[in-house]
Parts: structure tokens; C-alpha cells; sequence
């Protein structure tokens, strides 16, 4: 429903604003609980209702852009959502108050410090995301691709043990070190060859440099983009799993590593462009790369005895799906990159509210722990059963959906390769994820727990259950986001 | 009168207020008087860079032309400068009060007259046009900061004070007799007029001996690698006030001259006949990284800061080792930003001082609640410091890395890149600490500090972002002044 009230630009300042303005809000609220989480959740509300007014503006192609300022000459902080941005800005918001809902469950759950700063940091990290989502050029980009990086560190050592410690240097290192190493130079690279670097459709670097060097630059992005977790640009993710588990939901399931892939399907799509890139000749051992973190990541994962390490392990490999995906350079992979950016989002949030209800409910951690969990915790477990299928790939789930599309663009380019990857993890995640299944819903527990639990608090169940439903939903009803990614592709050719 | 006229008040104002000073009793009266010098200063130096930008602007003392006379030249490098150590200065004096009465307790009248000097010192180097003149300013500020780092509280004061001062007099020294060859060979001290006549005795060797001493002395001024050692002694050891003037002021003089010597006095291209950008990108890069190393290794916040800034210095090095107009517009950048960065961050350790009287990092401990103001003022001045975006050390990182990647130094590259992580490394530290440390047992309640430490230290923090956002007087005085000494443009 779009109700036109607002010119595309103002909506997209208002898309950066609102969630600053929602942190400062929360801060000011902190007093008073109650108040404080309404006002995240209107905040949150209000975003995801601003994000659906771009819908139109975006695939009637008038686009929504916006000029702020120019800190170098000839280089501005300047935003122009585009379809595939416009997903990410619609996943994202939509998730952010689903996961306020089962947030307030869980720190109240669990009776968590410092929740104000908890909430104010949440919205700023949201901030971030929304500006990687909408960025207009590279230098934009970077901004808030920092602003998700710093405003995430005091939330992932929110509890301040030594673990929580020791997880924030690994974060904040691996992060840093690849964004200021790597990243950075790339940018500034790409802007000294191409004296611009706006996301254009068809690419800026076509002719201005040579494909060893653009080969050189490519692998500097990929790498240089550390939240998409390419290894062995991954230790942070894992160390990230300290943090409370609805910021592992959101930020480390959806924001933080999305706009990470996010960043490299546009790098794809719109700095190098599709038929620049086929043209230069190692991309194909960036493909290995991704191909190799996705069957590496899952096998490690096999070996983890704590539930949120092995997600995160998982969520490693799932990354490197959609990186894979981006760069096999057909159109129908394109468009599976975008889907499953949307797709995983859906089913690895689910999993995570799962591990936090779990642990809220019967604090429990390791996947050893699960026996006959299903009876007590049966919405839980089975938001838990669907996630999981739709992370194998398994119709009806939202995976099937973009797995469809990705193995369609291997086939469209010829790339065998890509389906030996997809069919070799299918069988992984098969054999990590179902195990968990079948022993929570068909073994009997090992002892009956002192205090007897039955499901968490009412907002997790609620929101696990509606993200469960989404991911089933997704397979149905994918329509819309796939003609907005098709979109995408019309325009950059 | 015209600006131009004006323009040398701003050297002669604190100078002819330093005695006036020293006399004056009490405490009030004292800094009253030097926050008026120093606001005089400031103005007029605000006041004289727009007109310097366009064209260079000059002023011949007792109306004697130069070469006879001495001459105070500006343009947008100095004019730059100029409007920097005195806005430091102008922010510096409200926020030293309180510091200088705790640490300062008796004869506040001499200590202020001394940082007028050193003050005014710094101002004469900057807009003189005379090389000999540069020398007697040089030695008029180095005097007085001598001075002034022995009144700090810590035992390690007077050392640290005698070590800068035979290392300052050597480089001084050195200077001079750079200066006295290039009189030999040219038989002017004007540095417009030296550099119109250097290119006929370039090929000699007397020019390139001066040459060298004048590179060395001022490398030893401006503490480039491995040139630093009594830096860390020096910004530690000196009373909290002072190291923030320090730190944002005195070595970016030094690069000044440094520069204005090597462009506009010896030329391009005899400084490209000398082994000048491997003097610098190779020292410079050095620098960076030992220097980062040794940061991480310091234990008080206040080395740490001070390997810092050598660091930092490296970064500028490597900058005008590039001989071209993206590289001297990074160099001129990152003088001015890091200037605020340097001086927000001091000044944030300077109020720990003043309520812990210890900089050491494990007591930084739980300040992040108790002094929230100034620890959060700390993390800001510190993303400036690592190079986040929208902040200024971000541009300073942008056209640095801009110029080395299109000059194709991807050694460089690396170099600043690495220096980055290990800055967040060694400021992650005090960071980590104040945030996610709980206060040592038994400690007193640690109040926050006043407004009169708030309001100048945020003044600077707040600068950086700004700085970050609109760079026109950053950057576009930098680009200008690049262009200048390169002797291009209009």
C-alpha cells in the first residue's frame, strides 16, 4: 500500500533517521521500561512502514535518492536505494521488530544488565544497516558498513566477562583489520581508477583497468568485506556468539552478515558489473574460495557441541551461498543471491530465537543437552524443524526457493563446480541440522530437570513462530521479492 | 589599517603580553591576560587566511624591503598553520585553568608568561619569511617548553625536560648551520630571495650539506623516526595542559618549516636530486610501525599517546614524501586533524589526571561510568584517531591512501593500513578498560570533571566530525597550499 505522503528523498533520510532517532529516544526512556520498549517497537514499526513506501518509487523505476554532503571533492554522501537494497531495507526493518518483540521476551526472560544501552545500541546498529542498505556510492557505504562494525562491539560484550572480552577483540579485530586493510584501499582504488563510486548499472570499471589488476581488486573486496565471513575471514562470527542470543538473531543472522554479502553482490553487480567481470580471468578462484568456505564451514560445524557455534558455523556457510551465487555471474544466480539473502534470513533468525528460547527457558547450550526437548518445548522445536529444513534446502521452506535459483544459474553458466558445492553441503546440513530434530522430538530426556519448564516467555514463542511461519510462507508467496530482483537485473544491464 | 598590517600582532601580542605576565599576581590575572593574547591572536589570524588563500600576503618590518628587511610572509600553508596553533592555543587556555592550579600551585604568572612565549614562538616560526628569523623564533619557543615540561609533577620532569632540551638545541643547532651555509653560498637570509638564487650554486656541496642539516635538525624538532626518543619523556612528563599544546602545535611547526624549506626554498627538484622521498617514506614508514608497536607496549595513557603522535608524525612523513599535490595535501590534512584528534585525546587523559592524579591504563578501569562525559569525548576523538568515516582523521587516511594508491606505492598502502589496526589496538585498550572494566575495589567515587574541561574538549571532539563532514577549510586550504609549494596553479 503505498500512501505517496512523502517524496522518495525525504523517505530515504527518514529510513537513516528514524532508528537515531529511536536510540535516542530509548536512552532518554530508559527509566521507565515499559515505555522504553514501546518505544522501540514503534520505532521499529514505523521504519518497516517507511521502507514500504520506497516499494513503488524503486520498481516503477524513479528511483529515491539523496544528496547530504560531499566531505571530498567530487565524492558525496549520497544514497539511492535500488530493488536489491530495497529488499535488504524491508528484510531488515521487518526482522528488527520481530526481534524487539522476542528481545523483550529475552532480557526480561533473563533479567539481562543494562538493557537500556542494550536497545539504544540495537537501533544504532539498525541505523547502520539501513545506510549500507541504501548507500549510493562506495564511500557511503563504508561509512555505515562502520557505523554497523563499532555499534555492534559494545552489544556482542554486552555481558563483560572475560569471554565476552576476549569475543569483542576477535570481532572488532578481524572486522577492522579487514575493513581498514582491505576494504578502504579498494574503495579508494576503485575511485582513483574510476573518479567516481556511485553504484552504476553495468559497472564503473569497465575499461579503466586491466583484468589482473581487477582481478586483484575483486579479491580485495571479497576479502575486504569481512562480515560476509569468506574464510578465512570468518573467526569473527563465532566469537561473536557471546553476545546476547537476539543479537546473534538479528545482527549476526541478518544485518551484520547481509550487509556484508550485500555489499558484495553490489560490488558484483554494480562497480564491476556481470560481463566486465566474466572477462576477468581468476574470478573463478574466488568462486573455489566461496565454494570451499561453504563445504568447510559446514563440516566444522558438524564437530560443534554448542548450539549457537554450530548456527554460527552454518550461517558461515550460507554466507558464502549467496557470495558463490554473485559471482558465478549468470542472472538466474544473481537473482538466487537476493533471494537467499531473504530466504536464510528468515529460517537462521527462527534458529537463533529457538537457541535463546532453549536457553531462557531451560538454560541450556549444547546440542547434547536436547534430548526430548520437543516435548516440553514443542512450538520451539518445530519453528527449530522448519528452520532447519529450510536451511538443507527442503521444499516447502524458503531454502528450496533460492537453492532453485542458484543451481539454475550454474546451469546457466556451465559451472559444475558450483552444484558439486550445493549438493555436497545439502548432504552436510542435512547431517548437523536433523539430528537435532529427531533427538528432541524422538529420544527421552536424560533426567527430568529439577524445575520443570514448559516454553519460554510468550513474545519469544510468538516471534520464532512468526518467522517459522514466514520461512514456509516464503516458498509460497515469493513472487514479489523475486520480480524486485529481477528488477535489479533489468536495470543493470 | 589593513589585515596586513594586523598580521603581525598576532606573533607580537603574546610576545610583548609574556612579561606583562610573569609580573602579574595571583591567579586569575595571569591567565585573564593570556586568554586575551591568545583570543587576539586568534582572531586576526582567522582573519588574515581567506585573504592569504587568494595570494600570498607580505609585511616588511620598520618598512625595510626584503631581502634587507625582515619579511612575514603568508599564504595558505602558513595561513593554515597560523589559524591552527592559535585556535589550539585559544581552546587550550579556558580548558588548562583547573589543571595549572592543581599541578601548577605557586608562581602562576611565570608559567603562563612562559606558554605565551612558547606560544608566540611557534607563531613567528610559522608566518616569518626570513630563515634566520625562523631560528630565533625556533629558539624562543624550545626555551620556554623547555621550561615549561620541567614544571610537570612526576619525578621524571626534570630528566625528561634536560633530554628535550639537548636533543631541541641540537636540532636548533643543526638548523643553523644549514642556515649559516646557505648564507655562505647565497649571502641572503630571505627565503623568497635564497630560493631565487639556489638554483646557480645548487651543484655544490655546501648547498647539499646544508641540505642535510637542515633535513636533520628539523627531523630531530619534528621528532620523525628514529629522531623521537625524547618525545615520549617530553609529553609525559610535562604538566597535562602543556602536552595538549604540545602534541596539537609544536611538531606540525616543525613539518611546516620543514616543508617551507625543502618547496619553496631548495625547489623540487633539488630536493628530488637528494635522496628526499627514501628519506621520508622509508623513515616514515618505520616510524609508523615501530612506533604503533611501542604504543601498544606503553602502560600510562599519556606514552601511550605520545608514541602516538610519532606514529602519527610517520603518517605526515610518508605524506610529503610524495612529491605531488595529493601527497602534500594529505601531508597539510592530517597536520591540521590530527591536531584535533591529539588534543581531544590529551585533553580527556589531562581530566583522568586531574581527578585519578594517574594515567596508568588498568586505572581506567569503570571510568566509563564514573566520568561518562569524558570517556565517551575519548572514544570519539579515538574513532577520529583509527579513521572511521565522517570523522577527519577518515579524510586524512582517504587522501593519504588516495596519493599513494595513484602514485602506485602499494607498500605505502599497507603500511597505513597496518598502522590503523594497531592504533586500534593500542587505543582498544583504554577503551576495553573503561568500559568493560569494573572499577578497582576500595577506589573513591570518581566524580566527572567540570565544564571548564567538558566544554574545550568537546569543542575539539566535536571538531573532528565536523571536520569529517565539511572539509572545505581542510581540504580546500590544503589543496591550495599544496599547490603553492609546489609552485603550481594559480
Amino acid at each position: 500500500m503505498n500512501l505517496g505522503l512523502l517524496a522518495p528523498g525525504t523517505l530515504v533520510a527518514l529510513l537513516i533517521l528514524t532508528p537515531l532517532i529511536g536510540a535516542l529516544l530509548v536512552s532518554l526512556t530508559g527509566r521507565w521500561p515499559n515505555l522504553r520498549e514501546t518505544v522501540t517497537l514503534l520505532t521499529a514499526a514505523t521504519l518497516f512502514g517507511l521502507a514500504t513506501q520506497l516499494i513503488d518509487p524503486v520498481v516503477n523505476g524513479d528511483g529515491a535518492s539523496l544528496v547530504v554532503a560531499e566531505p571530498i571533492p567530487g565524492l558525496s554522501i549520497a544514497f539511492d536505494v535500488e530493488p536489491l537494497g530495497l529488499v535488504f531495507s524491508l528484510l531488515a526493518s521487518l526482522l528488527w521488530f520481530v526481534t524487539s518483540v522476542y528481545a523483550i521476551g529475552y532480557v526480561r526472560g533473563i533479567k539481562e544488565q543494562r538493557q537500556t544501552s542494550f536497545f539504544a545500541f540495537f537501533a544504532i546498529a539498525i541505523c547502520g544497516a539501513m545506510g549500507v542498505a541504501t548507500a549510493g556510492n562506495l564511500l557511503t557505504l563504508f561509512i555505515f558498513y562502520e557505523v554497523l562494525t563499532l555499534s555492534t562491539w559494545p552489544l556482542v560484550t554486552h555481558k563483560r566477562t572475560g569471554a565476552a572480552r576476549a569475543g569483542g577483540r576477535t570481532y572488532l579485530g578481524v572486522l577492522m583489520v579487514t575493513s581498514i586493510g582491505l576494504l578502504l584501499p579498494a574503495i579508494i582504488w576503485t575511485w582513483v581508477v574510476a573518479g567516481t563510486t556511485d553504484f552504476t548499472p553495468g559497472g564503473i570499471l569497465i575499461g579503466r583497468i586491466n583484468p589482473t589488476a581487477a582481478a586483484i581488486l575483486l579479491t580485495m573486496f571479497v576479502l575486504g568485506v569481512g562480515k560476509a565471513a569468506v574464510m578465512p575471514m570468518h573467526r569473527w562470527l563465532p566469537a561473536a556468539m557471546v553476545a546476547p542470543t537476539p543479537v546473534s538473531a538479528l545482527l549476526h543472522a541478518v544485518a551484520v552478515v547481509k550487509a556484508g554479502v550485500f555489499t558484495i553482490t553490489k560490488v558484483v553487480i554494480y562497480i564491476f558489473g556481470i560481463d566486465f567481470l566474466a572477462a576477468v580471468p581468476m574470478e573463478k578462484y574466488l568462486v573455489y574460495l566461496a565454494g570451499f568456505t561453504v563445504v568447510a564451514a559446514s563440516i566444522v560445524a558438524l564437530k560443534q557441541v554448542e548450539l549457537k557455534r554450530m548456527l554460527a558455523y552454518s550461517t558461515i556457510s550460507q554466507l558464502s551461498y549467496i557470495v558463490l551465487a554473485a559471482l558465478v555471474l549468470a542472472p538466474m544466480a544473481e537473482i538466487g543471491a537476493g533471494v537467499h539473502i531473504v530466504a536464510h534470513a528468515f529460517g537462521k533468525i527462527t534458529l537463533f530465537f529457538c537457541a535463546g528460547a532453549i536457553y531462557v527457558a531451560a538454560k541450556k547450550t549444547r546440542i547434547d543437552q536436547l534430548r526430548g526437548i520437543g516435548h516440553r518445548m514443542p512450538w520451539t522445536m518445530m519453528a527449530f524443524a522448519i528452520a532447519a529444513l529450510s536451511m538443507i534446502g527442503v521444499p516447502p521452506t524458503a531454502g528450496f526457493v533460492s537453492k532453485w535459483y542458484i543451481i539454475g544459474g550454474a546451469f546457466q553458466a556451465d559451472n559444475y563446480f558450483v552444484l558439486a558445492v550445493l549438493m555436497v553441503s545439502t548432504g552436510l546440513n542435512a547431517a548437523y541440522f536433523l539430528p537435532i530434530v529427531f533427538r528432541a522430538f524422538f529420544r527421552r530426556e536424560d533426567h527430568v530437570p529439577e524445575q520443570p519448564h514448559g516454553e519460554a516467555p510468550w513474545p519469544m514463542v510468538a516471534a520464532l513462530t512468526f518467522t517459522a511461519a514466514a520461512t514456509i510462507l516464503f516458498f509460497i508467496f515469493n513472487a514479489p521479492v523475486i520480480d524486485i530482483e529481477a528488477r535489479m537485473l533489468e536495470v543493470a544491464r | 589599517m589593513s589585515i596586513v598590517d594586523w598580521m603581525p600582532f598576532s606573533v607580537l601580542l603574546p610576545l610583548i603580553a609574556a612579561p606583562v605576565c610573569a609580573l602579574l599576581p595571583g591567579r586569575m590575572l595571569p591567565w585573564l591576560l593570556t586568554l586575551i593574547a591568545v583570543l587576539a591572536s586568534a582572531v586576526i589570524s582567522a582573519l588574515v587566511l581567506p585573504q592569504a588563500v587568494q595570494a600570498p600576503l607580505s609585511y616588511h618590518f620598520g618598512n625595510w624591503p626584503p631581502p634587507i628587511g625582515i619579511e612575514y610572509r603568508v599564504d595558505a600553508v602558513n595561513g593554515l598553520l597560523a589559524l591552527l596553533i592559535s585556535m589550539m592555543a585559544l581552546v587550550i587556555v579556558p580548558w588548562m585553568r583547573q589543571s595549572v592550579n592543581q599541578e601548577v600551585p605557586q608562581r602562576q604568572g611565570p608559567f603562563y608568561a612562559l606558554f605565551l612565549l612558547a606560544m608566540s614562538g611557534l607563531m613567528g616560526i610559522t608566518l616569518t619569511g626570513d630563515a634566520f628569523n625562523v631560528f630565533v623564533f625556533l629558539e624562543i619557543s624550545s626555551l620556554s617548553t623547555y621550561a615549561l615540561v620541567a614544571h610537570g609533577t612526576r619525578r621524571g620532569a626534570l630528566l625528561s625536560a634536560f633530554r628535550y632540551l639537548i636533543m631541541g638545541t641540537l636540532g636548533a643547532t643543526f638548523y643553523l648551520i644549514g642556515v649559516g651555509l646557505l648564507y655562505i653560498m647565497t649571502g641572503t637570509l630571505n627565503m623568497a630571495d635564497m630560493a631565487e638564487r639556489i638554483p646557480e650554486v645548487a651543484d655544490t656541496r655546501a648547498v647539499r650539506a646544508a641540505f642535510v642539516f637542515i633535513m636533520v635538525g628539523l627531523g630531530l624538532k619534528l621528532a620523525l623516526f628514529p629522531l623521537h626518543r625524547w618525545l615520549p619523556g617530553a609529553y609525559s612528563n610535562a604538566p597535562s595542559a602543556i602536552t595538549v599544546f604540545l602534541a596539537a602545535t609544536a611538531t606540525k611547526v616543525a613539518v611546516y618549516v620543514m616543508l617551507r624549506m625543502v618547496f619553496s626554498v631548495f625547489g623540487v627538484e633539488f630536493a628530488l636530486s637528494m635522496p628526499y622521498e627514501e628519506f621520508f617514506l622509508v623513515l616514515g614508514g618505520i616510524g609508523i610501525l615501530y612506533a604503533s608497536v611501542q604504543a601498544i607496549g606503553q602502560r600510562t595513557a599519556k606514552r601511550m599517546l605520545a608514541y602516538s603522535s610519532v606514529a602519527q608524525i610517520g603518517y605526515i612523513a610518508l605524506a610529503v614524501g610524495f612529491v605531488s599535490i595529493d601527497g602534500l595535501t594529505a601531508g597539510l590534512v592530517h597536520l591540521f586533524n590530527h591536531a584535533l584528534m591529539k588534543g581531544a585525546l590529551f585533553m580527556a587523559v589531562g581530566a583522568v589526571v586531574y581527578r585519578l592524579g594517574s594515567n596508568r591504563i588498568e586505572d581506567f578501569a569503570g571510568l566509563g561510568r564514573e566520568m561518562p562525559w569524558t570517556m565517551l569525548g575519548f572514544t570519539l576523538a579515538t574513532l577520529s584517531m583509527i579513521g572511521v568515516p565522517l570523522t577527519a582523521g577518515f579524510i586524512s587516511k582517504w587522501v593519504l591512501l588516495q596519493a599513494a594508491i595513484a602514485d602506485g606505492h602499494w607498500i605505502v598502502v599497507g603500511v597505513v593500513a597496518v598502522g590503523s589496526m594497531l592504533a586500534v589496538v593500542y587505543l582498544g585498550r583504554i577503551i576495553e578498560a573503561a568500559y568493560l572494566r569494573p572499577a578497582p575495589e576500595g577506589r573513591a567515587p570518581v566524580r566527572e570533571v567540570g565544564l571548564w574541561f567538558q566544554l574545550p574538549m568537546w569543542v575539539l571532539v566535536l571538531a573532528n566530525f565536523w571536520f569529517g563532514i565539511d572539509t572545505s577549510l581542510t581540504l580546500g586550504t590544503a589543496t591550495r597550499g599544496a599547490e603553492v609549494l609546489l609552485g603550481v596553479g594559480p
